[in-house]
């Protein structure tokens, strides 16, 4: 076996100010016994797992406070409605929104982007009209805005990136002419972890009037996000990468676009008055949320946030930074092995790729070890075809995992290769 | 849980490294591709069938250890063998994959009862049977010009798998 060298930087040296295994016990499922190892979470980019507290918040709300919300004058109805408002809320000061109207629930963030298309694609963009998005985009990133060019006969242009996965900031200037007319960029790569100058990118593109969605999916769980200092017109994330429940997510948008904005779903809730003549949209951020919400996921999204905030995401995000550059010195120190995406400013996702070994058989392996990556394309399939490879294997970390965790992953590689041999 | 190291046991690892009848025949009368979406895992298989047996039988294709493997040792196992036989074969196969075979009873499983050890991996099921698919499809095109030989044969299953 390979056993670490040692060569690069060793754990002791990345001591944090968090006291990881306090955090730790606030999360049932890492004590999990998996193929009679225990497990080693690092699958954090596609989900994130629940700490007590937000599954406490869960039951509490379904125990005493349910019912629908925005309808009845009755004490459960003005409960709920209550809290989810306070979640609302509370995802407002997440990410500085100047107003709690501007915050709009939604499934996720591939429901927020689909929005975006359908509110404001549909009713602004034109045959011949260009939308600019990039090879880091996930394809729910991706496949929106061609559902919405194969309708309008509108185009897409990609901004390239270089060999380290940061995207060609030239590149993405020089695409911009009369015909742009929005901008739709990931944050963060859920694939190779790059972290995008996305503030520099949208005062390019607001200096030629045109606005700008940042998929935050793999950002707002990872460093802290400032929606009016960004001065982006979208961003969109997911509760679920960020400690809460699935199905549940937001959109964020700047007033004076969702007012202008079609709306994506018929329903209730999102009207104020329907004859069979005419109907009268409610005002946002009402306008975009027919139906019934999941209100108890709400709810829980606006624990797991409040959770992690009072963890502090700077002191996340620097744990997280230690974990990603412990693992990329022991992964380099490697022979055989390769780390595809190493851009200067990254998230702590690494992606990589063992010689002769394909990525499924990896995970197969690593799973054997109690180890959870994930391998396949990561729905980031242009990413892959840049590499030239059908798919990689990709630990993703969060501020609960350990030093020993990615010793761990190491060994686990160590073992893969030997059963290669 | 099946040991999975089991699985990857020499046999496989053997083939995987040392795949038999590896490359594209051409001419061929009979062609098929076969893709899994899910992990962009992609096997091509060319066949010469003449009154009804196999000839001539390759593959080629970027895949995991189990879906090389696989299609390495599918393509040993066919060879000589009628399309009938080739296709009972496959049905066996995919019941075993499945975990429908009792491989007590009698079987012309052989060797490729090494595989058996996916019934228990449902994620790894599809890396073992996607080179029989593509079989089954190869069987049921016209001829490698044909567009139905480049009908994913995930949409043609044999049997339940």
């Amino acid at each position: 076996m390979n056993a670490p060298t040692f060569k690069s930087t060793p754990a002791r040296n990345f001591a944090t100010t968090l006291d990881v295994e306090r955090i730790r016990a606030d999360f049932p499922i890492l004590k999990l016994i998996v193929e009679n190892k225990p497990l080693v979470y690092l699958d954090n980019a596609a989900s994130s797992q629940m700490p007590q507290q937000v599954i406490d918040r869960l039951v509490r709300y379904q125990t005493e406070q349910h019912a629908n919300i925005h309808r009845a004058v009755h004490y459960l109805s003005e409960t709920a409605t209550h809290e989810f408002e306070i979640a609302r809320r509370t995802l407002q000061k997440f990410i500085n929104a100047a107003e709690d109207r501007e915050v709009i629930f939604t499934s996720g963030t591939t429901e927020a982007i689909n929005l975006v298309m359908h509110g404001y694609g549909r009713k602004f963009i034109k045959a011949g009209d260009e939308i600019i998005l990039t090879t880091l985009e996930h394809h729910s990133n991706i496949v929106p805005w061609q559902l919405l060019c194969e309708e309008t006969g509108a185009k897409i242009r990609v901004v390239p990136i270089n060999d380290a996965g940061e995207l060609i900031i030239e590149e993405y200037e020089n695409l911009f002419n009369e015909r742009t007319k929005f901008v739709s960029v990931v944050h963060i790569s859920n694939a190779l972890g790059t972290i995008n100058p996305v503030k520099q990118m949208i005062a390019f593109a607001h200096a030629r009037g045109v606005p700008v969605l940042v998929d935050g999916a793999q950002s707002a769980p990872h460093l802290k996000v400032d929606v009016q200092d960004l001065d982006c017109d979208f961003y969109a994330f997911s509760g679920h990468k960020l400690c809460g429940p699935t199905g549940i997510g937001m959109l964020y948008g700047k007033a004076k676009h969702l007012e202008n904005m079609q709306p994506y779903k018929g329903g209730g809730d999102m009207i104020l008055s329907v004859t069979f003549e005419k109907t009268t949209y409610n005002t946002i951020p009402f306008k975009f949320e027919a139906g019934t919400p999941p209100i108890m996921a709400a709810i829980g999204l606006g624990a797991a946030i409040d959770y992690m905030q009072d963890i502090g995401i700077d002191r996340i995000a620097e744990h997280e930074h230690a974990l990603l550059d412990y693992a990329t010195g022991q992964i380099n120190d490697m022979k055989g092995v390769r780390i595809i995406g190493t851009a200067k400013n990254k998230a702590s996702v690494i992606s990589f790729a063992i010689d002769g070994v394909h990525p499924h058989d990896i995970g197969s392996l690593l799973n054997q070890e109690g180890v959870a990556v994930r391998t396949g394309h990561h729905c980031a399939q242009p990413v892959m075809n840049r590499y030239r490879v059908p798919a990689t294997s990709r630990a993703s970390f969060a501020f609960y995992n350990t030093m020993a965790e990615v010793d761990a992953l190491i060994a686990g590689i160590s073992t893969v290769q030997k059963v290669f041999t | 849980m099946a040991d999975l190291k089991a699985l990857y046991q020499e046999v496989i690892l053997d083939h995987n490294k040392k795949p038999r009848n590896f490359g594209k025949l051409s001419p061929a009368s009979h062609h098929a591709e076969g893709h899994n979406p899910l992990c962009g895992d992609h096997i091509s298989v060319s066949m010469n069938i003449n009154a009804e047996k196999v000839d001539a039988i390759g593959f080629e294709g970027e895949a995991c250890a189990v879906c090389k493997s696989s299609a390495s040792m599918m393509t040993v196992a066919v060879k000589g063998k009628t399309r009938a036989e080739a296709e009972a074969l496959t049905q066996e196969f995919l019941d075993m994959a499945t975990g429908k075979l009792d491989l007590n009873q009698p079987n012309n499983i052989g060797r490729l009862a090494v595989f058996a050890g996916v019934r228990d991996l449902p994620t790894r099921v599809k890396c073992a049977i996607l080179p029989w698919h593509t079989l089954h499809a190869a069987f049921n095109s016209v001829s490698e010009v044909s567009t139905e030989a480049d009908a994913d044969p995930m949409h043609s299953p044999v049997g339940n798998a």
